[in-house]
């Protein structure tokens, strides 16, 4: 059945060759594919390495394509396979192993190699270019080891590189031979206040350096430059450029120039030979970045299935640095010379920068730094070629008042369909507008969901937005409320406000009174409604464990592996000889793989199996530390009064009173608190949700802070003179944030969201209030149990929930 | 349903199993989670998370045939183990028969 089917190779596993695959495989099926790639993985998201050496994640989350993508297609996929030359004469692809594979079609998309300095030493050991998950391997590896690194380039890939050696905890100095950081991007103006920045984040910089040798024996010890300073380094990465790889279109005779020249339909001097991506050469350009790519492919694609297509014309690109807390933009033309007009607007104050080119009144190129919010706008209008106008640049310098709406939806419908809006998902604005109109999404989370839109970068979501809001019309601003859910439109107060007024009682109630569209919800509504009901109604509600998340139903944290972490609760962060042991017995009763002390002060006993869970708990006879909880996790303590000579209060002894006190019920979020003996601050009052210090005549109260995703510095709320009232602001402060909060927002953003004067009039200064606050507390923790003796009383659910039923065959 | 090669094992009641939270039976050292939906309704899938990392599914979130894997939050539709759109895959389902509230799965 296959006989007749045409035979297409692909060299090369990487972003351009896959996503031309995709587009193939959606336009026809009379391929036959096979795909040859060097590196032994599955195709994977090249851009997002950057992300996995951050540690924000990982390299299976950066995936496209699994194996099971390449067997429910019928690819054959020869991985860890070089080939060496495409035999006109024969009509096959040869590997490097000599395997031979006839082709009806060839596409090379071999991508770039890192440009290694042809300087003596750039051989030794501990150099490495920033290209594949191999080289990211090994920077991770030579963080562990080593601590001093150079990273040569200051550009895009060579920031990338060195923000995320710093992460991993290495001294990183860049050097870089210009005097712009990312002269190919930026200005001068836009490139200083860069450096500052990343300067502030802990990156060094040596300036107008060329590198002339790598000093050391077999590993690198460091560089040396023309002016024949050194500098120490143990590890090298080199981030000077890329060049194409057109190793196997040399080899087989194709045309090649800087990269292996094509037409614009991507077609090589040889028959039936095609090149997409940074291999190739078109119109004398060779790109390198993601966007092009998916231009050519699909231009590609339409043409080799067959089917109509315009020709590619170039791309104009645009580059965003993927590294938090610095947003810079550029696009199109932004070195400014004679044939330019220039509109600038700079803020030293805000730290925020704003360019745009002018070539004979038409838009051709921008740069922004600090405020990246028009990059979309910008973006299309200098891809369309747009005249300035008066109003455009009211609209996009400031000076105007809004209105931009009416514009903007303007230009979303002068862009044609095939339009890529997500360059790093290779999303067009057909097939958004097609997800939002056949499936009624309603939200830009949607759109994520259903064409992975704004799921790199995040870079495109202005414009995904400006298409909803295009498709939706009128339909938008009600659309365009956000429910807590795909469920439905309602948001957190409208459902906490109906559940009192109309008495709703479980969640099925709730969604079936308040015409949910998904009948039982999703994982998202189900647990928040969970939390509403129950804190409206502490006494009467029956918690649905059904609608917990797992490890809230099963009391411990779940792994990977699906093995459990047990962490018993530790008041105030102190234990006795006699807990330890108990600890240590259980621990190696049950073979557990690590203990491992926690942020806040606890024992972590990490890798118990399912079912043992019962009996640990039973055994350490001890209460659930809550580490799995949207509740009180710990209270973390310096020593405080009791032993610390610096001490003014007994910060242990009030730690373990506040958790003992306020432990066991929900919360709509995790929450820790601190106390600590004196301003001294020991205990890190400044992360938390609730920081307390102590002083000579009492206590401080601070609110707000986190550690996690969103660092952010907790705000003074009051300060109190006896213990009585510490407890009681705190009770306030929690019962009001239970009240108040949305599920899974922290304080952090609620802090921000209330206002911390209103928290203050509520919590602290109105006292009735206070008091009735913590009347409303009270009574919820009077009704909590503890979770681990609950279950193991509880034979029946605990026999369902953790025992394996053994089937005889 | 191509009876002829699927061996019947027996389970137990339906009893077993509780409402919308999924359980692990084990058979020849094979891991089958079994989620009850919120009526009388079983699904029996391999305990075996389709995302790359791995994993086990039997303490997901069950919402009318359709669960929430517990470790990445895919969702996955119980009556024919496809993960559903943006993410791909499919995990391996078994028959399910249930007479006078006793459970049979076919393996
Ligand atoms: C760390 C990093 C961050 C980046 N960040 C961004 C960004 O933010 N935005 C952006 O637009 N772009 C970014 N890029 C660039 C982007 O990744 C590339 O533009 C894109 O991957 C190019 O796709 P390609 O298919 O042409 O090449 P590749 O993705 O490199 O694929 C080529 C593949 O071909 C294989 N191959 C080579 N020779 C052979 C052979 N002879 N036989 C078989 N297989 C072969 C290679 O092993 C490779 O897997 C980044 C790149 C890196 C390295
Ligand atoms: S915060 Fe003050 S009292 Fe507590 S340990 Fe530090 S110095 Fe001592
Ligand atoms: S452009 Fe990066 S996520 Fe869309």
């Amino acid at each position: 059945m296959n006989n007749n089917k045409q035979k297409l190779v692909v060299i090369g596993n990487g972003m351009a060759g896959i996503s031309t695959v995709e587009q193939i495989l959606k336009l026809s099926t009379q391929f036959e594919i096979t795909v040859f790639g060097s590196e032994p993985h599955p195709n994977y998201n090249r851009i997002m390495l950057s992300y996995v050496l951050e540690g924000s994640k990982t390299l299976d989350d950066i995936v496209l394509n699994d194996w099971h993508w390449y067997a429910d297609h019928g690819i054959t996929l020869h991985t860890g396979t070089k080939v060496a030359k495409i035999d006109q004469m024969s009509k096959e692809v040869v590997t490097e192993q000599g395997m031979r594979v006839p082709y009806d079609k060839v596409i090379i998309a071999t991508g770039s190699n890192s440009f290694i300095l042809p300087i003596p030493g750039s051989d030794k050991q501990g150099v490495i270019g920033f290209r594949d998950i191999a080289d990211c391997n090994q920077m991770l590896e030579a963080a562990k080891t080593y601590k001093k690194a150079a990273v040569i380039g200051g550009g895009l890939l060579g920031l990338e590189a060195a923000k995320g050696l710093v992460q991993l905890g290495m001294d990183v100095t860049v050097v870089h031979l210009m005097e712009d950081l990312m002269e190919r991007q930026l200005d001068h103006q836009a490139a200083l206040m860069l450096r500052h920045e990343l300067e502030r984040q802990g990156i060094k910089f040596k300036m107008e350096a060329q590198t002339v040798e790598l000093l050391g024996d077999e590993r690198v010890s460091g560089l040396r430059f023309a002016d024949d300073t050194v500098l120490e380094a143990e590890f090298v990465v080199m981030a000077v450029g890329i060049k194409p790889n057109v190793e196997v279109a040399k080899n087989s005779g194709i045309e090649v120039n800087r990269g292996i020249v094509v037409n614009d339909y991507m077609q090589t001097s040889m028959e039936d030979v095609y090149s997409v991506g940074e291999c190739n050469e078109h119109r004398g350009v060779c790109y390198g970045l993601v966007a092009p790519l998916f231009e050519q492919g699909m231009v590609l694609a339409k043409h080799i299935c067959g089917v109509d297509t315009a020709p590619y014309e170039g791309s104009v690109v645009s580059t965003k640095l993927k590294i938090s807390g610095v947003d810079v933009f550029s696009t199109g033309e932004f070195i400014d010379g004679p044939e330019h007009t220039v509109i600038v607007s700079k803020d030293d104050w805000k730290r925020t920068y704003k360019k745009i080119l002018l070539k004979d009144g038409v838009m051709v190129g921008a740069v922004l730094y600090g405020d990246i919010n028009d990059s979309a706008e910008l973006q299309k209008l200098i891809k369309q070629q747009t005249v300035m106008t008066d109003e455009l640049y009211d609209t996009l310098m400031g000076s105007g008042c809004c209105g931009g709406g009416a514009k903007k939806t303007a230009s979303i419908e002068a862009m044609p369909d095939e339009e890529i809006v997500c360059g790093c998902n290779g999303v067009t604005k057909g097939s958004i507008i097609e997800a939002v109109t056949s499936q009624g999404l309603t939200t830009v989370d949607e759109i994520k969901a259903c064409t992975g839109a704004t799921r790199s970068c995040g870079g495109c979501k202005p414009v995904v937005e400006q298409i909803l809001q295009y498709v939706l019309g009128d339909g938008f601003e009600t659309a365009a409320k956000e429910g807590i859910c795909g469920c439905t439109t309602l948001d957190r107060d409208e459902i906490v406000a109906e559940i009192r007024t109309k008495g709703l009682q479980t969640t099925k109630e709730v969604m079936n009174v308040l015409g949910w569209n998904e009948p039982e919800g999703c994982s998202k509504c189900r647990p928040a409604l969970n939390y509403y009901l129950g804190m409206v109604y502490p006494d009467t509600y029956e918690d649905e464990k059904e609608s917990r998340f797992v490890n809230e139903r099963m009391n411990a944290n779940i792994q990977k592996d699906g093995t459990y972490t047990v962490v018993p609760r530790m008041y105030g962060g102190v234990t006795t000889p006699e807990d330890l042991k108990k600890i240590a017995d259980v621990s190696l009763k049950y073979d557990v793989k690590v203990v491992k002390v926690t942020g806040g002060q606890r024992l972590d006993l990490i890798g118990v199996k399912k079912e043992d869970l019962p009996k640990v708990w039973e055994e350490l006879d001890m209460p659930s530390g809550y580490a799995y909880a949207k509740s009180l996790r710990t209270v973390k303590t310096c020593v405080g009064s009791q032993f610390c000579r610096f001490g003014t209060q007994d910060s242990m002894s009030m730690g373990a009173l506040l958790e003992r006190k306020f432990e066991r019920i929900d919360y709509p979020a995790k929450f820790k608190m601190a106390v600590n003996g004196c301003p001294r601050n020991c205990a890190e009052a400044c992360t938390k949700d609730i920081g307390i210090v102590g002083n000579d005549g009492g206590w401080e109260i601070f609110i707000g802070g986190n550690g996690g995703i969103k660092a952010r510095l907790a705000d003074s709320l009051c300060k109190v003179k006896t213990d009585e009232e510490l407890i009681e602001v705190c009770g306030a402060i929690i019962q009001y944030y239970r009240e108040t909060g949305n599920y899974l927002e922290r304080t952090s953003e609620w802090v921000e969201r209330v206002g911390l004067e209103h928290i203050k009039a509520v919590v602290v200064d109105d006292l009735e209030n206070r008091r009735a606050l913590m009347e409303r507390v009270e009574f919820a923790l009077q009704q909590a149990e503890e979770p681990w003796s609950k279950m193991l009383n509880d034979d029946s659910s605990r026999n369902k929930m953790f025992d394996t039923v053994e089937l005889k065959g | 349903m191509g009876a002829e090669q699927e061996t019947l094992l027996y389970v137990g009641t339906l009893d077993l199993f509780m409402k919308q939270i999924g359980r692990v039976v084990e058979w020849n050292g094979e891991q089958i989670a079994i989620f009850r939906d919120s009526g009388d309704n079983l699904y029996a899938l391999e305990n075996k998370n389709p995302h790359p990392k791995g994993g086990p599914l039997a303490e997901g979130i069950v919402s009318g045939h359709y669960l929430y894997d517990p470790l990445y939050d895919w969702k996955i539709d119980l009556k024919t183990g496809l993960v559903q759109a943006p993410d791909t895959g499919q995990v391996k389902v078994y028959s399910v028969k249930i007479e006078d509230g006793n459970v049979w799965i076919g393996a």
